[in-house]
């Protein structure tokens, strides 16, 4: 991964507490799984930032690299790599998420 | 290209020889995947770190001839 693109995601991290690397945007996404963590944090009403990976393809897979994560979405809360779909939607089933964001002091509809 | 179901499950068995596997065909187009996979290896690990040694046993195919795979991880 060049440093440009290391920048730029460690710049999207540090600048929104709660930043989701995704195909499409949250109003418009291209994949289901990365429609699914953006509909979750929708209903918790967090404020998120949607950054499309499907703009910049080094930041597609440059993500993969930084997280070491092979997929997309990836959803990072206070600079803490948290999980892709699959472990986002579990915590939001049994409520480690919204656990996780208190701790993190993000606020959400409770 | 795709990967069939037994393709999937022998990589996670040969990564993970404990685990029973239990996979999936969600749209029956032979490219969205789930998995459920147990093992006593998760044991005291993140969920990061059990999906990551899923992901290893796919040996780097999740996200190129693998394309989804909704995984589930169960000590």
């Amino acid at each position: 991964m060049d440093q440009q693109t290391k920048d730029l995601i460690n710049n999207e991290i540090t600048n929104s507490a709660v930043c989701l690397f995704m195909k499409g945007t949250p109003d418009a996404p291209q994949c289901g799984f990365s429609m699914a963590i953006s509909n979750m944090l929708k209903i918790l009403e967090v404020n998120f930032k949607g950054v499309n990976v499907l703009e910049n393809q080094s930041l597609r897979e440059g993500i993969k690299e930084f997280s070491d994560w092979p997929t997309i979405p990836q959803l990072y809360i206070k600079k803490e790599f948290v999980g892709g779909c699959d472990i986002v939607k579990e915590m939001y089933e049994n409520g480690e998420l919204k656990k996780f964001l208190e701790d993190k002091e993000i606020s959400f509809k409770k | 290209m795709a990967m069939n179901l037994k393709d999937i499950e022998k990589h996670i068995k040969e990564g993970l020889p404990d685990a029973i596997v239990k996979i999936e065909d969600l749209a029956g187009d032979g490219n969205h995947y789930s998995a459920t996979v147990t093992s006593k290896e998760f044991s005291g690990k993140s969920k990061i770190e059990q999906h990551k040694m899923v992901y290893n046993s796919l040996k780097g195919k999740m996200g190129n001839e693998l394309h989804a795979l909704a995984i589930k991880t169960k000590e």
